[in-house]
């Protein structure tokens, strides 16, 4: 499922991230942000009004946003990393 | 420029870097600018224990060296010495968050690599504690091969730890540049590797923050919340400025009462009184109001709610095809343009940001707050209409929404015109909420204060004076039937200018201080200041009224919404000018700006006094 659609504080991890969607400087900001592959993602809030705004999510410890367009190239399977297979 | 040894700070954004540099240099620093980029320098001295001084260099916070914006670049030439205008840095303090570890460690083994001597500075770790991990910093040492100090910038916490530090890196020794394991991927797994060994304890994160952020992120009572935050604001300029404004006004009247007992009638008496206490005097009056404006801006930005601001706002910025990023040198904007303006570095994408800087003027900076609180103060009744609100905060909250939906009607038309690209991004951290320090908070206080008096002392000070000069020459001949202002030279600039101005409702005092305006906004009032001063100069009891009182004598009620209205638009003063084209390198766009504010402005003050003419007003 993309991250756009994972239910709120519901923990999961990071599938796949479609490189190719995002640009090559947002794509390096995810990835510093340690938003890669096997990553721990928790989606916190949705922004703005009729949901169309950003989404806050917590990596690790950290929290980040981004917009929905960032978030769809995301894809995330729920479940805890250490208990998958 | 010295030949003090030379200590940059480094580290992600966010890890506090900021306060820790406050803490290490207090209040003795300098800002200034690298060459030919406009990255700010924020250097200051630090003592180390036997006296020796050591110049700290804050550098601007970034992920990775590899740079995506100039302030990243800056960072990177810094570290690597390539950075024009600095030296390499005799040693390095590499500040990490202490309850993000796996991120800024990763940066941190960037920075090892250098090879340059490095004390890392483990801060914060009173809010990771607070978030139930606990960290083992001598494991963290042990790994990285480099001192680590636990630190609480804020708290001032293992300053003197830090420093000892500092001064046995700087005694020579064979530094040694520890390898990077392979490419990003095997970096980040380095990192958190450490990381996992240094921490003894951790439990889930973050309880604090993630409470208050369910409800300051929420779709609507987050909304009402930043709101209710501006309004009170807005509130507060006005509420908690009248006695330190009382204060002022009665130190100018009683120092231009003496000037007037201790000296003869005269040009001498004119130039002291109308010019120097009374047109300075004027904007020295608002000093309280723009404190307070940017008291609440510095504790936006320092509490870690404005990049929540940005959060709830992005939705709004994306409509109009604006990266929610611009939402934080928008909002500075607030304060003023210029530092607004520098601050739209962060946005990487070039179409998105000149877009960011051509609105950035219609955001109301605190010069146009003397403007409006002078003619509100005079025109509007200070009525309560209810719930304790007062009507003069409330037509001063109208006119910042005005310039906000100007900006982004602007911001939209721009976007399909002449800045058409690809929609903006937003990729943000979101700090932890912190209470700030009070000492950092009086610090900025402090140094707004003083540029703003600087401003008063210089420009204010000189547009006032030539202002004064032209209105007071050639002298009218006695007993002519034409006042001194007409017969002035700055009178006759004003009566040709007036016929452009006159269609929408401003008279000729107007028109004469819009010129020297352009020095400065705030100099409107001074200038009408002395205007109305010049040409009281017969009448004893008007010289005592005051500003406002006069203005209200002088004009008609749709005249004085009019020259609101123009304001809201006001074209920029001389700095934004000068910045806009130091940031877009060139002529074209500043002239642009001033050219469709200028349209904006005649269009915005005409409908408003036709409108109210026509309501009867």
């Amino acid at each position: 499922m993309r991250l756009t659609d994972l239910p709120l504080r519901q923990p999961a991890y990071v599938d796949m991230i479609d490189w190719n969607a995002l640009s090559a400087t947002d794509g390096q900001r995810l990835r510093e942000f340690g938003l890669i592959e096997g990553a721990d993602v928790e989606a916190l809030h949705h922004g703005g009004l009729l949901g169309r705004g950003p989404i806050a999510c917590k990596i690790g410890r950290m929290t980040i946003a981004m917009r929905r367009a960032h978030a769809a190239a995301i894809s995330v399977r729920i479940g805890d990393r250490d208990e998958r297979a | 420029m010295s030949a003090f040894p030379l200590v940059a700070l480094v580290g992600n954004p966010n890890a506090g870097k900021s306060a820790l540099f406050n803490a290490l240099t207090g209040a003795r620093q300098k800002l200034g600018n690298y060459p030919g980029v406009t990255v700010e320098r924020k250097a200051g001295r630090l003592s180390l224990s036997d006296g020796r001084p050591v110049e700290l260099v804050d550098l601007p916070g970034t992920y990775s060296l590899d740079p995506t914006s100039p302030d990243e670049q800056v960072t990177r030439d810094v570290v690597l010495g390539k950075q024009s205008g600095e030296r390499l840095p005799d040693a390095l303090v590499v500040v990490i968050d202490a309850s993000n570890l796996d991120n800024h460690l990763r940066f941190a083994l960037e920075l090892l690599s250098l090879g340059l001597p490095t004390v890392v500075a483990l801060n914060m770790v009173d809010l990771a504690s607070r978030d139930g991990l606990e960290l083992d910093p001598a494991v963290l040492s042990r790994e990285l091969g480099v001192p680590v100090v636990p630190t609480v910038a804020v708290r001032k916490r293992g300053l003197d730890d830090l420093r000892g530090q500092i001064e046995t890196l700087l005694n020579p020794a064979p530094a040694r540049a520890k390898a990077l394991p392979g490419d990003f991927n095997a970096v980040r797994a380095e990192a958190k590797r450490i990381a996992k060994a240094a921490v003894v304890r951790e439990t889930p994160s973050r309880r604090l923050t993630a409470a208050v952020d369910r409800i300051a992120l929420h779709p609507v009572f987050g909304l009402f919340m930043l709101l209710g935050l501006l309004f009170i604001m807005f509130q507060a300029v006005y509420a908690w400025s009248e006695a330190p404004i009382a204060m002022i006004e009665g130190l100018a009247g009683t120092l231009s009462g003496a000037v007037t007992d201790a000296l003869p009638d005269g040009l001498l008496r004119s130039f002291l009184v109308d010019g120097v206490i009374n047109g300075v005097g004027s904007v020295v009056v608002f000093l309280p109001q723009i404190l307070i404006l940017f008291f609440f801006i510095l504790m936006l930005e320092a509490t870690g709610y404005m990049v929540r601001a940005a959060f709830l706002m992005d939705g709004l910025m994306a409509r109009v095809g604006l990266s929610g990023r611009a939402f934080i040198p928008l909002l500075s904007s607030f304060a003023c343009a210029v530092p607004g303006i520098m601050a739209t570095r962060t946005i990487a994408d070039s179409k998105d940001r000149l877009t960011t800087i051509l609105i950035a003027p219609l955001m109301t900076c605190s010069a146009r707050l003397p403007v409006y609180a002078v003619i509100i103060g005079a025109f509007i009744p200070a009525r309560d209409v209810g719930l304790g609100v007062g009507l003069q905060g409330l037509v001063l909250f109208c006119l910042y929404v005005a310039g906000i939906v100007g900006a982004m009607l602007v911001a939209l038309v721009l976007r399909m015109t002449v800045t058409k690209g690809a929609s903006g991004s937003f990729l943000m951290e979101m700090p932890k909420y912190q209470w700030p320090r009070p000492r950092d908070v009086l610090l900025g206080l402090w140094q707004r204060a003083v540029i703003f008096l600087k401003r008063a002392g210089t420009i204010i000070f000189a547009s006032t004076v030539i202002l004064w000069l032209m209105l007071s020459f050639p002298k009218a001949p006695e007993n002519s039937a034409v006042s001194q202002v007409n017969y002035s030279v700055a009178g006759r600039i004003a009566n040709g200018l007036n016929v452009v101005l006159e269609p929408i409702g401003f008279n000729r005092d107007i028109s004469l201080a819009l010129i020297p305006a352009m020095a400065a906004r705030e100099v409107a009032v001074s200038a009408l200041a002395t205007v109305y001063s010049l040409d009281a100069d017969e009448d004893e009891a008007k010289l005592e009224r005051s500003l406002g009182d006069r203005l209200k004598d002088n004009w008609p009620l749709p005249t004085a919404l009019a020259f609101l209205a123009w304001f809201v638009f006001a074209p920029q003063c001389i700095s934004t000018i000068a910045v806009t084209k130091r940031e877009t390198n060139g002529w074209r766009w500043p002239l642009f700006m001033v050219g469709y504010l200028f349209a904006l402005a005649y269009a915005a003050a005409g409908l408003t006094y036709w409108t109210a003419t026509a309501a009867g007003l």
